[in-house]
């Protein structure tokens, strides 16, 4: 049915666009929750899930209660479901979709449902519908060869799919345990280096267990029980995945090293627990032969050591951001969190430079003389020193972003525009100053320096 | 040997110095790799061009220089990169730089034909981190040169600190480029210590300012002569710098700063040789 006929036959209607991602992540929780059920649980696209019952109903009372309680739990999160009990999940699958609930003897109700329970195409669909064979059960009745021969051996497997006759496996969803690595002592441990040796192991068995899942840690946390109840945490975060221990470890003293509260052991630490919670695929590097690739590893460890020294937003990176507001012009980025760096324009040739080195923010306030109303400045004082203007170039106009403002399309109402001048003194520093406001949008308008060009 | 020989050869300069100074000659000589100018007489002065993998300090004239001090050091910095894509920078500033001076402009960069995108900034408020972070940058090896932006005089930059970072510079050959403004010259370990001011550019058509224009002058080096100026106009398209002509400049006399007087190792140089 088409929407618009839908709207016509209810008026009120509420239609919604299909989200078919979301809906994934909604099944794939939904699933995880079933894990509650058995440990086999296979969601299966679009709509439904799976669940291999086999030798779990007896922690639920039985089949039917185990079922009542899977009713309870999906019913809970707000959806309505229909179950089907089945001898393979192929025909639970099909019973559900298209059988009419209850059904009493499962092989008949397989053999009665309609052949689109076998799940093929349209057009093959429709060629059983023409030779007659409305039900599976009259598909089954058929011999296998014709039926090949006549629609492909994929209609033969899914025949005996549905009927039981062949095995087919899904994929279940694999429960990840946590990375969470754990070390208790017998007797409190104190001693500095034996604190080390442990703190080695517990990285090294996490190392092991990232090289198993193929992943690398991306943030490492540590959490020290003392032997008098007193937790301390600490943490890392690294630019790129690792799983290198030698370099965790670096991390980790230079965390320890720019603690402002240093690290008392007292009477000993209990217990290590190492947790990553954040870990990203990183497959097994092979080594170039002329150490190339060296070069960029080494600059990640470099942002990751300062970074975990002096603060993860410590070291940056310049990115352009959309914005012709010169001080809006470039964003600074935590490098640890952006390590592909952005290409900046290249200059025009044959121009000298246009944008400044530096720049003021907030721009800095100066006395200028110029002439009124679009006249260049003739001299200004900025930090009370005079500097006469010896060259100049501009105006540049940079209007202010007037869409972004509320009613900001109204005349007045944008926002004050900037003339630019480029301007060399006689002792031939080169600045950037703007007025802030044209004569007409102010009857006074403010000049301020902005920039310092080299 | 008696003792006002000891003492006199001493004085010379051919006891104590050589067992500091010959080493490092020794280690300077070979394979140092060395950026030729192109300008000639500057070329002569440095025996060869600017070392790769040494401190150079860069002194601002005055307050108002710093830029000029910071564009003459990243101008440096870009052409000793040749046309070599991945040259990666780290620049470290002090707090008061930045106050000083302002943000770093990645667009103003790269108007001066650097490639921003390569380069790592941080603003490091307390001293001993900024040098200890600097330390680290040359150590690491991954980066072509490492900039470090000061503003004020630093007790903590001592002749210690600065041997640390010459010798971690050396080590690995990144070359460091240690901006200052508003300081005077203490003895350090640089290769080579320069005085820069901005100087009038060549104006464009309808009086626009053109490329920039710097004055320099070496103020002191490790080996070989010093206090000799240049003025350079920087080409960012060709990525040289040219001997600015002096023809069409506009003169200005300058008040020499209190930083090209008071050179004192330079001085002590001399008399020893």
């Amino acid at each position: 049915m088409a929407l618009a006929d839908a709207r016509v036959r209810v008026p009120g209607l509420i239609a919604v666009e299909a989200d078919v991602a979301a809906d994934r992540h909604w099944l794939d929780l939904l699933a995880r929750s079933c894990t509650r059920f058995s440990p086999y649980v296979v969601p299966c696209l679009p709509d439904a899930i799976t669940i291999d019952i086999t030798g779990c109903e007896h922690l639920f009372g039985g089949e039917v209660a185990l079922v009542e309680a899977v009713a309870g739990h999906v019913e809970q999160r707000g959806m309505t479901a229909r179950l089907a009990c089945s001898g393979t999940a192929e025909a639970a699958l099909a019973l559900a979709r298209h059988a009419r609930l209850p059904v009493m003897d499962e092989g008949k109700a397989i053999r009665g449902l309609p052949v689109a329970a076998l799940g093929l195409d349209e057009e093959a669909t429709l060629g059983l519908v023409r030779a007659g064979l409305k039900s599976v059960g009259a598909v089954a009745a058929r011999p296998s060869a014709a039926l090949a021969a006549r629609f492909g051996i994929e209609a033969v497997r899914a025949l005996e799919r549905l009927l039981g006759e062949e095995h087919c496996p899904g994929t279940p969803l694999r429960h990840q345990a946590p990375l969470r690595f754990e070390r208790r002592f017998a007797e409190p441990v104190a001693h500095e280096r034996a604190v080390a040796a442990a703190f080695a192991e517990l990285l090294a068995d996490g190392a092991q267990m990232l090289e198993e899942r193929g992943l690398g840690g991306r943030r490492f946390r540590l959490t020290l029980d003392r032997s008098d109840g007193a937790k301390r945490r600490l943490e890392i975060e690294t630019g790129a995945p690792t799983r290198d221990v030698a370099l965790v470890l670096r991390l980790f003293d230079e965390r320890i090293a720019s603690l402002a509260d240093p690290l008392d052991p007292g009477f000993g630490y209990d217990r290590f627990v190492l947790h990553i919670p954040l870990a990203e695929p990183l497959a097994a590097t092979q080594a170039a032969l002329d150490g190339a690739e060296r070069a960029g590893g080494r600059l990640a460890e470099l942002v990751d050591r300062l970074s975990t020294r002096l603060g993860p937003g410590s070291i940056r990176r310049l990115v352009p951001n959309d914005s012709h507001i010169p001080e809006q012009a470039q964003l600074a980025l935590p490098a640890i969190h952006c390590p592909a760096p952005m290409r900046w324009p290249a200059p025009r040739v044959g121009e000298p430079p246009l944008r400044p080195l530096f720049l003021f923010d907030p721009p800095q306030p100066v006395e200028v003389l110029a002439e009124v109303p679009d006249g260049p400045p003739h001299r200004f004082r900025w930090k009370r020193k005079l500097h006469e203007v010896r060259l100049y170039e501009g105006p540049e106009r940079i209007a202010s972003e007037w869409w972004r403002k509320k009613g900001g399309e109204q005349s007045g109402k944008g926002g004050l525009t900037r003339d630019y001048y480029r301007v060399e003194d006689a002792r031939g520093r080169r600045y950037w100053i703007f007025r802030h406001g044209l004569y007409e949008e102010k009857a006074q308008p403010k000049w301020y320096l902005h920039g310092l060009f080299a | 040997m008696r003792v006002g020989d000891s003492l006199s050869s001493l004085l010379r300069g051919d006891g104590l110095l050589r067992v500091g100074a010959q080493p490092v000659r020794a280690r300077a000589a070979q394979g140092m790799r060395r950026w030729a100018s192109g300008v000639a007489s500057l070329d002569a002065a440095l025996a060869g061009g600017l070392a790769y993998g040494r401190v150079h300090e860069f002194y601002a004239g005055e307050g108002a220089d710093a830029p000029a001090a910071a564009g003459f050091a990243l101008a440096l910095l870009t052409a000793m990169a040749g046309g070599a894509d991945g040259c990666s920078a780290l620049w470290l500033r002090s707090r008061r730089a930045v106050r000083q001076a302002g943000v770093v402009q990645a667009n103003g960069w790269a108007e001066l034909g650097g490639r921003p995108e390569n380069c790592l900034f941080s603003m490091i408020a307390d001293a001993k981190d900024l040098f200890k972070a600097a330390v680290d940058g040359v150590r690491s090896g991954a980066l072509g040169a490492v900039v470090v932006e000061t503003q004020g005089s630093l007790p903590e930059l001592d002749l210690t600190a600065s041997r640390r970072l010459a010798l971690a510079a050396e080590k690995s050959g990144t070359t460091l480029f240690l901006l200052r403004s508003g300081a005077e010259p203490v003895p350090s370990a640089a290769e080579t210590r320069w005085q820069v001011a901005a100087a009038p550019s060549r104006a464009l058509p309808a009086n626009a300012p053109g490329a920039p224009v710097f004055a320099i002058e070496l103020l002191r080096q490790r080996s070989g002569p010093s206090g000799l100026s240049w003025q350079l106009e920087w080409n960012r398209d060709r990525r040289i710098f040219t001997e600015a002509a002096s023809g069409d400049l506009v003169s200005v006399p300058r008040r020499r700063s209190p930083a090209a007087a008071g050179a004192g190792p330079m001085r002590l140089r001399q008399r020893a040789a």
